[in-house]
């Protein structure tokens, strides 16, 4: 069975301006308790992966620089 | 595939104590371990990071079962549980969680955990339950997690972050010897091996699909799949009055408490769409949500929770709390939706099913000690079968586990284990890898998690059960399609077999038990009675040896706290008296 390209918005954005993982800071992808934050290799910035959000917000809560935020998924909004 | 290395790393660690679960029960069992012998080697596994993982990732917004000398005695709490569970609880489990709790808030208030507090320094206790009083805010309950891992770091606990337990291993003399985890973001496995092991996986949240239709808008954090209830099972555990599940009264779609504990103190409560109160006690019982559920059917649904008739600064404190702690997000969502609590009712709903002792009695059978039926396997928090015992809960049994495991420790050797199992795990975790297409981790969840509410969601009516075990059985003949293609679907495969598991376990011990008990969460169309000459009494659920699932009655031991004919009937009578009339 071959697969789908399945494309969903993603409920968690990043402000490439204010982020500073090219420092080496790695602290939303650290913190989220369902694994779903990575680097984008085409950007360097952090940026979500996967779309398996709870929602719980220690990425935005604990970001150095306030460049998360995160928004209700759509389905629930 | 390429992301996997063909060859499996696996590295061989050996310890003391193994607890897995970085939660809210797991730090503190470590902890509690650490305390009573320093110099004993403790791993903490877990499989996010322990810095912000588990229920209370973002805080809590207070204690709901806080036994405090002055307001409730140990032995009132026992009564009013074995009460809103219809007698059936261990109560000497119910005890121990009760006489260690106020010991257990002045050690929180200690280490920087902070509990609200009148102008005399005197904690600020309120009322939800039907008898006592119990319920403790904690308008600062956002520092949960960062006072717990400053004691991680003071008592020297192992952390591994970020692996997953898969399987525990069993030693060759039926010992607990340890436990199988694989890294969710490389794939390569860790074999601890340890005298004793304590679970604290918390609830099994991500049974049934959330009427959103989103996998993880669950009310439980959607890392607690039910892997803890899965690994004890295979460890040959016995589970306890799983049929009894965990459906929660939540904001309709968000999915997050509404929150009556918090809001019912300050005058909120739960209305029909006349904006009329039909329940007297908004504590979650079973009987609660049945009638919950009745109106919710009734022509005089949806339910709501008012706030409206509140004063301006009742609602600026209940905004305060609601918004800041456990589920900061919620304020977003009633933004988006127009909804401000002086204006509007909040729309409710109830979740669909899952296991939980925190909120219900759904876990893995813990004595007193926190001991399971597998020596050297101790079980705490959500997972273990405690009755509505919450956080305080999770953080008091965590530490009873922690402590009698370090005693255990001390009069025994490191099991011999045989190393097939190893290699046999290894392999069912890595079969989905060796797959070049298939079916995806997510699909096979959707599926699986819709069928639950299809035919598991109670009512409990044989016939859809017996179809539901049928099309789940199917759903589990397709994992032989299962295919992932890095480190972190690989984990999402690995939950969906636990969740399989767990829906297997539900339908069974559901069948099992021919009565109806605990309101909706068992509610048995064929079987309407409540039946005590046969059914006063835990069921278990096992694995036997020939690897079927099996069950036994065990008998509810003595009470040491007795109870009136009378005062059991007490969470039988929630309606209103109007409304009851009707
Ligand atoms: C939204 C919400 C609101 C609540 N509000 C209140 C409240 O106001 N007051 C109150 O008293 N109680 C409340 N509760 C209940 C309370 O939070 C829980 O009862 C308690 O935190 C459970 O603790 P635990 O240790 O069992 O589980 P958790 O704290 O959830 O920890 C389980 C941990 O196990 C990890 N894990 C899962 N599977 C694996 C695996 N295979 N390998 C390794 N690690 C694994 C998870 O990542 C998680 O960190 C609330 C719960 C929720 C979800
Ligand atoms: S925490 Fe903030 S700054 Fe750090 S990587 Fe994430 S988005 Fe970038
Ligand atoms: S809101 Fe929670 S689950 Fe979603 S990305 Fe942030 S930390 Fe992860």
């Amino acid at each position: 069975m071959p697969f789908a390209n399945h494309t969903t918005s993603v409920p968690v954005t990043v402000d490439d301006d204010k982020c500073i993982a090219e420092k080496g800071c790695r602290v939303c992808i650290d913190v989220c308790p369902l694994d779903v934050l990575a680097i984008n290799p085409a950007s360097g910035k952090a940026h979500m992966k996967y779309d398996e959000c709870w929602y719980c917000m220690p990425c935005e809560v604990d970001c150095p620089t306030g460049a998360v935020k995160v928004e209700i998924p759509y389905l629930l909004r | 595939m390429s992301a996997f290395d063909s060859e499996m790393k696996t590295e061989i660690v050996e310890t003391d104590i193994l607890v897995i679960g970085g939660g809210t029960g797991g730090p503190m069992a470590a902890i509690k371990a650490k305390e009573k012998n320093p110099a004993l080697k403790v791993v903490l596994m877990e499989k996010a990071n322990v810095k912000r993982s588990g229920a209370v990732s973002m805080g809590m917004d207070g204690l709901n079962n806080a036994v405090i000398p002055g307001y409730a005695t140990p032995e009132q709490y026992v009564k009013e549980i074995t009460v809103a569970n219809d007698g059936i609880v261990h109560q000497k489990a119910v005890m121990a969680y009760a006489t260690g709790s106020y010991p257990m808030i002045q050690y929180l208030d200690s280490i920087g955990v902070k509990f609200e507090k009148d102008g005399s320094g005197e904690y600020n206790v309120r009322k939800v339950h039907h008898m006592g009083t119990y319920v403790l805010p904690m308008p600062e309950g956002h520092h949960v997690k960062k006072a717990l891992y400053r004691q991680l770091r003071k008592h020297q606990v192992l952390v591994t972050n970020r692996y997953m337990a898969t399987r525990l291993l069993t030693g060759t003399d039926g010992r607990v010897a340890g436990a199988i985890g694989v890294n969710t973001r490389t794939g390569e496995f860790l074999v601890i091996r340890a005298k004793a092991v304590v679970l604290a996986c918390g609830a099994a949240g991500r049974l049934g699909l959330p009427a959103s239709g989103y996998l993880f808008g669950t009310y439980e954090n959607p890392a607690n799949c039910g892997d803890g209830y899965a690994m004890a099972y295979h460890a040959g555990a016995g589970l306890a009055n799983l049929e009894c599940y965990q459906i929660n009264p939540l904001i309709k779609d968000y999915n997050g408490p509404a929150c009556a504990y918090v809001t019912g103190p300050f005058g909120g409560y739960t209305a029909n769409n006349k904006g009329e109160r039909f329940i007297e006690c908004d504590y979650w019982s079973g009987q609660m949500m049945k009638e919950f559920y009745g109106e919710l059917l009734s022509g005089n649904g949806p339910v709501f929770l008012n706030m409206t008739h509140l004063a301006e600064e009742t609602i600026s404190e209940i905004e305060t709390i609601l918004h800041s702690n456990e589920r900061p997000s919620r304020g977003r969502f009633h933004e988006k939706r127009g909804t401000n609590y002086r204006e509007k009712m909040v729309e409710m709903h109830i979740s669909e099913i899952g296991f939980c002792s925190g909120h219900s009695a759904s876990g893995v059978w813990v004595d007193e000690n926190a001991r399971t039926t597998v020596p050297g396997l101790y079980a705490a928090g959500d997972m273990a079968s405690v009755p509505h015992n919450y956080m305080l809960g999770a953080f008091v049994n965590g530490g009873i586990a922690g402590e009698d495991a370090a005693d255990y420790c001390a009069s025994t050797d490191l099991p011999a284990y045989d190393a097939a199992d190893v290699a046999r795990e290894q392999a069912r975790v890595m079969a989905p890898t060796r797959r070049d297409d298939g079916l995806t981790p997510f699909e096979m969840e959707y599926k699986a998690r819709r069928l639950v509410n299809d035919y598991l969601q109670p009512p409990k009516v044989t016939a859809k059960y017996k179809i539901g075990q049928a099309r789940l059985a199917e759903v589990r003949d397709d994992l032989s399609a299962l295919c992932v293609k890095d480190p972190h679907e690989l984990m999402r495969a690995l939950e969906l077999q636990s969740i399989l598991d767990c829906a297997d376990m539900a339908a069974a011990a559901s069948l099992y038990r021919t009565e109806s008990r605990w309101g909706l969460y068992h509610w048995r169309v064929d079987h309407p009675a409540t039946d005590n000459e046969n059914w006063f009494c835990h069921t278990l659920l096992y694995k036997d040896e020939m690897g079927r699932m099996a069950h036994k009655k065990r008998a509810v031991d003595p009470y040491v706290v007795e109870i009136d004919e009378d005062e059991m009937g007490a969470y039988h009578q929630l309606r209103t008296p109007a409304i009851a009339a009707e």
